[in-house]
């Protein structure tokens, strides 16, 4: 791999190393809240991913512009159209695609931490290995 | 109104959803609980005698044309997944009504049926819709509200259950939306449709090869295919009965459906098994989790986990079919989608009434209740005898089709170590069996049969067991005409 | 954070801004960046902010517990029941021209469309927003 590709596709590099430090936390930690945590730094990875693919060098914001500071765009939609062929935007799926990806990561995050609250007053820990050392003590109780 | 059904097989339980929420009152939240139920059965059955008549139905949501805007597509095989979801809620929404009201505390039943029809509506979503990352939305919608109603199971280890299936089904999602992200980097598009036309011109790039990978970890996490079940056993075994019912017979065959999707419909039959080799990856998973899980089952005291293990080796017979690579192998495991959440649902729902009773499942605690509770163990029996697959029983179709596909691919042993599961299968109903009606009665002498509002949702699916075991012709009609469209790739 | 002057009258001045700009936004989300999920945020961010420093109970006796579940399903009502509407009125599921108060120009129904559905999604994110925040603040005092 020559360094030219290196450096142009540095955004995955990016997405590559959150991806696995997410992913590393989310393994090796046992404690629950530092696992949601993980998750959401792998969550983010994927964010991130989505977000650069969206750039395009150069582009604006996908919003309507009018060249001469006329107006807000709405409501100018002829004048505008005829200038938006000069304009590059970027392409705004990918946003969209994340900020519903970015709900859901919360819904999940709040519903981990819900079940981390109820785990830590049933059991008295966040610690897995506790929790299993409990669980395998209350099996060999029944 | 017949237009708008496929919206509507969504849009019914996601507002009857927030309809619950609102009630404070259990009994109301329930009964619309189950009148959504059986709306979406009768929506998913006229869907699928549309499509059985008239072909592919498109529905545009907010008039938006696809490839551009959201699509939802019906063809036979979603159609039959719709009828499949659809029916188990019907079935299973009534019995939650008595069984929940004894396992849920009172001040959080009409949020339990809230989150129940949420499950429902994800799981009808990602059935029914057309778009990519549709399906990871209404997966994300099914999955959330999944863990929500584990968590609400009596025992604290449903807790830490729940919370494992959030880490690995969210780790399962996000692999799926890279996946996703992957293949519109590549196309442009998000379309299904759409995307299978476009992806042959980029067979050959390592991104789509990478996306397939992500795809297909990602839906066996969800689906539970061997090293990746882990999440189950627990989930399933600590969850409210009910739950455990819906969720065995429904989130696990959804997720078999998104993996064919993705699998047979965007990326072509020809590329999976041509390119990817995916019948010689599955082939040997399939087999090992048809062989192990039914070996751990075996030595399972807790009767809810030995079904749980169970369905992660009936996972492995679905999974099988598809390593065939071959119509009949298809057919085997669209049927087994629909004959398997029968007697998983049954099941489940039969160990659901002996917890009303007696508040265990623990094979111990269930010796001599074939006495006590003669109907309730009366339908474990014939459920039971479904998943070993005794002729007459919806079990039997399943494996002969297995077993005529291996012969056709000329794998005899694959076919003899479907017969050797079925022996194990046996072993493990027959340790449920010998304690409830060959050991003494111990407990409570008081103890007496499950009200019929419990047994009479579980007899229905009993008698569905044999209904279609009987007549088999039907669904194996429906079954051979989905399997043909998934292999030669997008409906006609 | 009782004798904190300072805080609690900063807090009182920044309040109504806040809820102010939730709404900018909000409506103004159709041609700038903005939309129901921020402003729901924002909005929720306003009674986190006065619960942080006047306590949990002054600002539940405001916005009472009930209350915001009860947004958090209303907004969901809203929104699928836009859908419904528009079904009612001939076009597809969420098909916003159905909406117009022209029909010579059924693209003005997408402003008002897309109005309508944000404002469920407003409705539904500040009430589950603020749900989950009394349900995390108020978990410890309750057991102890």
């Amino acid at each position: 791999m020559s360094l030219d590709l290196f450096v142009s596709h540095y955004n995955y590099w990016v997405v590559i190393f959150l991806m696995m430090v997410g992913f590393y936390i989310l393994i090796s930690r046992g404690n629950l809240i530092k696992k949601i945590v993980g998750l959401n730094v792998f969550q983010t990875a994927v964010f991130m991913l989505y977000i650069s693919m969206g750039k395009i060098s150069g582009g604006t914001p996908p919003i309507l512009v009018d060249p001469k500071g006329e107006g807000k765009g709405h409501g100018g939609a002829e004048t505008v159209g005829e200038a938006a062929a000069e304009i590059v935007y970027s392409n705004p799926l990918p946003h969209v695609l994340i900020l519903t990806a970015i709900v859901v990561g919360i819904a999940t995050t709040s519903v981990g931490l819900a079940l981390a609250v109820r785990i830590k007053e049933a059991y008295g820990t966040m610690e897995e290995d506790e929790i299993n050392r409990i669980e395998a003590e209350t099996e060999a109780g029944e | 109104m017949s237009a708008h059904l496929p919206i509507l097989q969504v849009v019914v339980p996601l507002l009857a959803a927030p309809l619950c929420a609102f009630l404070r009152n259990a009994r109301a939240a329930a009964v619309i609980a189950v009148l959504a139920s059986w709306a979406t059965l009768a929506v998913a059955l006229s869907l699928l005698g549309d499509v059985m008549s008239a072909g592919v139905i498109s529905y545009e949501i907010g008039d938006w044309a696809p490839p551009l805007g959201i699509e939802y597509r019906v063809d036979i095989v979603n159609a039959w997944v719709l009828v499949i979801v659809s029916t188990i809620a019907s079935v299973v929404a009534p019995y939650m009504i008595t069984s929940v009201e004894d396992e849920v505390e009172r001040r959080r039943i009409p949020l339990f049926h809230a989150a129940y029809l949420l499950c429902l509506a994800g799981l009808l979503g990602i059935t029914i819709t057309g778009d990519v990352f549709n399906v990871f939305v209404f997966l994300e919608i099914s999955s959330l509200s999944a863990y929500a109603l584990i968590a609400m199971g009596t025992r604290r280890r449903a807790l830490t259950a729940a919370f494992r299936y959030l880490v690995m089904g969210t780790v399962g999602a996000t692999f799926i939306v890279i996946g996703i992200g992957l293949l519109y980097v590549m196309t442009g598009s998000l379309n299904m449709a759409d995307l299978a036309v476009l992806l042959p011109e980029v067979w050959d790039s390592r991104t789509v090869k990478v996306a397939y990978g992500f795809l297909g970890v990602g839906c066996c996490l969800k689906l539970a295919l061997f090293p990746l079940h882990l999440w189950l056993p627990n989930a399933y075994a600590f969850a409210p009965s009910a739950v455990t019912a819906f969720l065995a017979s429904t989130a696990t065959k959804v997720a078999v459906y998104m993996l064919l999707r993705f699998f047979l419909t965007i990326f072509g039959a020809p590329f999976s098994f041509g390119v990817m080799g995916l019948d010689r990856v599955l082939l040997p998973l399939a087999l090992a989790a048809v062989v192990t899980m039914s070996l751990v089952a075996i030595f399972q005291v807790d009767v809810k986990r030995l079904l749980a293990y169970s369905s992660v080796a009936q996972i492995g017979y679905m999974v099988l079919g598809l390593s065939f690579a071959s119509v009949t192998g298809l057919t085997a495991t669209l049927l087994h989608l629909f004959n398997h959440a029968l007697m998983k649902g049954a099941l489940f729902m039969a160990m659901g009434c002996v917890v009303y009773r007696i508040g265990s499942v623990h094979i111990d605690a269930m010796a001599g209740l074939g006495k006590r509770m003669p109907w309730t163990m009366a339908a474990f029996v014939v459920g039971g005898l479904s998943l070993v697959g005794v002729p007459l029983t919806v079990g039997f179709v399943s494996k002969w089709f297995l077993i005529l596909g291996a012969l056709e691919r000329g794998w005899w042993p694959v076919a003899v170590v479907v017969l050797l599961a079925s022996v194990l299968a046996l072993v493990y109903v027959w340790r449920v069996v010998e304690a409830a009606y060959f050991r003494p009665a111990g407990g409570d002498e008081g103890t007496r049969e499950a009200p019929w509002r419990l047994l009479v949702p579980t007899w229905v699916l009993v008698g569905a067991n044999l209904y279609f075991g009987i007549g088999a012709a039907r669904t194996a009609r429906v079954a051979e005409r989905a399997a043909e469209v998934l292999m030669t790739g997008v409906g006609p | 954070m009782r004798e904190e002057v300072v805080v609690r009258v900063g807090a009182k001045i920044l309040v109504p801004f806040i809820i102010m700009f939730a709404l900018y936004v909000h409506f103004h989300g159709d041609y700038s960046p903005g939309g129901g999920f921020q402003a729901g945020v924002i909005l929720a961010a306003a009674f986190v902010l006065l619960a942080l420093v006047y306590g949990l109970e002054a600002v539940q006796r405001v916005l009472p517990p009930w209350f915001t579940r009860m947004c958090a399903a209303l907004g969901v009502l809203i929104f699928a029941g836009v859908g419904v509407v528009t079904m009612l009125l001939g076009h597809n599921y969420l098909g916003y021209n159905a909406l117009a108060p022209d029909p010579t120009h059924p693209e003005h129904g997408q402003h008002y469309g897309i109005l309508l559905v944000e404002l469920g999604v407003l409705v539904t994110v500040f009430g589950v927003m603020v749900t989950v925040f009394y349900l995390f603040a108020g978990r410890g005092r309750e057991n102890s």
